[in-house]
């Protein structure tokens, strides 16, 4: 055997990488329900993988259902040197997605990231776990901004620990525009009803596409008031014909030059910045969405013990700190900023001044239930 | 043992799996459709016809469907056969495999993965580039209905060739010759006796790919952009983001009826043409 062979431990990471970067297309996993898909690619990982024998005894893998491009594999891979447990990342497109599969039972998962919303709607429906605080000392409440901890907690009990924060927003390459951003929903559907046709992109999401119509119409992003939600629909219906493509994978049509103007989260306005910087993050002036995700442990996680030294380890401000670095959402955590570069914690997409924030709302758990806003999203697409 | 008894034990496996695959869970999907969607999503049972009443709400998705399923057939049709026929007849047999093998190598990667690579070649940097090049400015390709024509034909066309090789391969060339030998120029030949005798391989190939096409949803979703939506698309948003599965089940049925009615008429149609063909029902 010749040395310019690539080791076991090589190649399995490149395949990963692979299978990062061939999957973690919010849309494409969307629209195929592929989270089961790559659970029995990710299946076939750990098997394939060296099983040095730990003391700890927390099995050999921890199944995850996170977000694309929202994790540094260098911290899975750390975690797994030390506790001999492999971590699976089952990707996925929207919360509605997420808690379709715990509502139809069976997922297999120990770990997964909710957005704030959504956490009383999985306490209801008996779907989460609450977590026993003696296994993550690494949690300290208060260390974290309460903004973006408190809806982990549930009367009195955390069912939730904070990941990440972020803000809906729009991303608009400004070099149609004489190098200048927009700063409003207004702007952001008149233009591509005007000189932006065809160039514009929305979310394949209830939450952020009819929020941001309603926040162009002055209403609440969260609202579910039948008359306002017609004016929101009748806005959409409107701007369809000029739309470039109903979808949550915007990055690759925003880099391509193929569109001009997509609504976007902090950490993909971070990540088309860096790389392309005509293309600016901005917030709507009427408002907008601003959310917080969190780790928790679904009912019936096949390796519980996993899933606690999993979210334990995400939850060490060292390892938070590499993850910020590496997707570009803040976090609430004090501990981890303090160890953030300067110009982190300066960026104004990462930290928007505070007034903008004020503006926005975090989304309310009526949206996800409610049958009106999923079947507004239906006839949009299907007009 | 009986005859009686051992055609009984063959046909078992197949039974049992049929009913425990097809039966069972198309029941489920009968008895959701007259439920309820759930307060925070999923079934709640009872007995209403108001999914059914509901489903002009997703006429769009039927039409589209019914549109795009027949025309992109017909345009798999209209590519695979030639093909189909040169594989077959014009082809030296040492040549044969091997061509046969690059219809089939498309296969052995994922549509998923083959969609991706069209999202590129027809987006801005792909083909529009290439065409700009030359002076055609401007032209959009990717996510739009033309798109979702290209994704269907490209992803179905094995299975359209496959099934017309199949019939063309068998087809004696004696007869070809003796129609010649009775004046008939070659146009004559083809239409009156290859084409009859490839019906079998054409009705085949048709089905299954008319068939797939009413229920697919990722290459409308992948090269449509989310802009043409059918009613596969339809019902992955009912199950997976409004999680109304009793509406779902509703769609699903009538999907299931709509192909049941069609797919019947075809296969009459199919079997009178060929009856009404006796002439040259030699194969």
């Amino acid at each position: 055997m010749t040395n310019d062979t690539i080791s076991k431990k090589k190649f399995m990471e490149e395949l990963r990488r692979y299978e990062k970067g061939s999957v973690t297309r919010r849309h494409f996993l969307g629209v195929t329900g592929l989270g089961a898909a790559t659970a029995v690619m990710g299946a076939a990982t750990p098997g394939l993988r060296p099983r040095p024998a730990f003391a700890q005894g927390i099995g050999d893998r921890a199944i995850l259902a996170t977000w694309p491009n929202y994790h540094d594999q260098t911290n899975f891979d750390a975690f797994t040197d030390k506790t001999g447990a492999a971590v699976q990342v089952n990707v996925f497109g929207s919360n509605e997605e997420m808690l379709a599969k715990l509502q139809a039972g069976g997922s297999g998962w120990d770990v997964y990231v909710p957005t704030n919303y959504t956490i009383t709607t999985y306490v209801d429906e008996d779907l989460i776990e609450p977590l026993d605080l003696s296994k993550l000392p690494n949690y300290d409440p208060a260390v974290f901004d309460a903004r973006f901890s408190d809806a982990g907690i549930v009367d009195g009990v955390v069912y939730a620990v904070p990941k990440n924060w972020g803000t809906t927003g729009m991303a608009i390459n400004t070099s149609h525009n004489g190098g200048k951003a927009f700063d409003s929903w207004k702007q952001f559907f008149d233009r591509t009803m005007g000189d932006y046709s065809g160039r514009t992109m929305v979310h394949d999401y209830q939450l952020t596409t009819i929020g941001a119509a309603l926040n162009y119409h002055g209403y609440s992003f969260n609202s579910v008031d039948e008359a306002e939600l017609a004016d929101a629909e009748k806005l959409l219906i409107d701007v369809k014909p000029h739309l470039f493509a109903i979808t949550s994978d915007y990055q690759p049509a925003m880099r391509s030059g193929d569109a001009w103007l997509t609504i976007c989260w902090t950490g993909d306005g971070k990540q088309l910045n860096t790389d392309i910087p005509e293309i600016a993050f901005a917030l709507g002036k009427e408002g907008g969405e601003l959310w917080s995700d969190y780790y928790a442990i679904p009912k019936g996680a096949p390796h519980k013990e996993a899933a606690y030294a999993l979210i334990n380890f995400m939850l060490d401000p060292e390892v938070n700190a590499r993850e910020v670095l590496a997707h570009g959402y803040p976090v609430a955590d004090s501990r981890t900023n303090a160890l953030l570069p300067e110009e982190i914690l300066n960026d104004p997409i990462l930290y928007p001044a505070a007034e903008k924030l004020n503006a926005l709302e975090f989304g309310a758990a009526a949206t996800l239930t409610d049958p009106n806003r999923a079947e507004l999203l239906a006839r949009f697409k299907s007009a | 043992m009986t005859q009686r008894a051992r055609n009984w034990l063959l046909i078992a496996p197949s039974g049992a799996l049929l009913l425990v695959m097809l039966v069972l869970p198309l029941s489920f999907v009968f008895v959701f459709s007259f439920g309820e969607r759930g307060p925070s999503g999923g079934y709640v049972p009872a007995f209403t016809l108001e999914q059914y009443a509901n489903l002009p709400a997703r006429w769009t998705a039927f039409k589209n469907t019914l549109i795009l399923a027949p025309l992109g057939t017909l345009a798999a049709l209209l590519i695979a056969y030639p093909l189909a026929y040169q594989l077959a007849v014009r082809t030296d047999p040492k040549w044969k495999t091997l061509l046969l093998v690059l219809v089939i190598v498309p296969f052995w990667t994922s549509i998923l993965i083959r969609s991706y690579a069209w999202i590129y070649i027809l987006g801005g940097q792909g083909l529009p580039a290439l065409l700009g090049s030359i002076g055609i400015e401007n032209v959009r390709l990717i996510y739009t209905p033309f798109a979702v024509t290209i994704g269907i034909i490209y992803g179905y066309l094995p299975l359209m060739v496959f099934p017309i090789y199949v019939a063309l391969d068998r087809l004696d060339m004696r007869l070809l010759e003796a129609s010649g030998d009775l004046g008939a120029r070659p146009m004559t030949t083809f239409l009156r006796v290859t084409l009859p005798l490839s019906v079998p391989g054409v009705a085949t190939g048709c089905m299954l790919v008319f068939i797939l096409l009413m229920g697919e949803f990722l290459i409308p979703a992948l090269l449509g952009g989310g802009k043409v939506f059918f009613v596969g698309n339809a019902l992955v948003d009912l199950f997976l983001q409004s999680r109304n599965w009793a509406y779902g089940s509703a769609v699903a049925f009538t999907l299931i009826v709509i192909m049941l009615i069609t797919v019947t008429i075809y296969m009459r149609l199919i079997a009178r043409l060929q009856t009404g063909r006796e002439d040259v029902a030699v194969m």
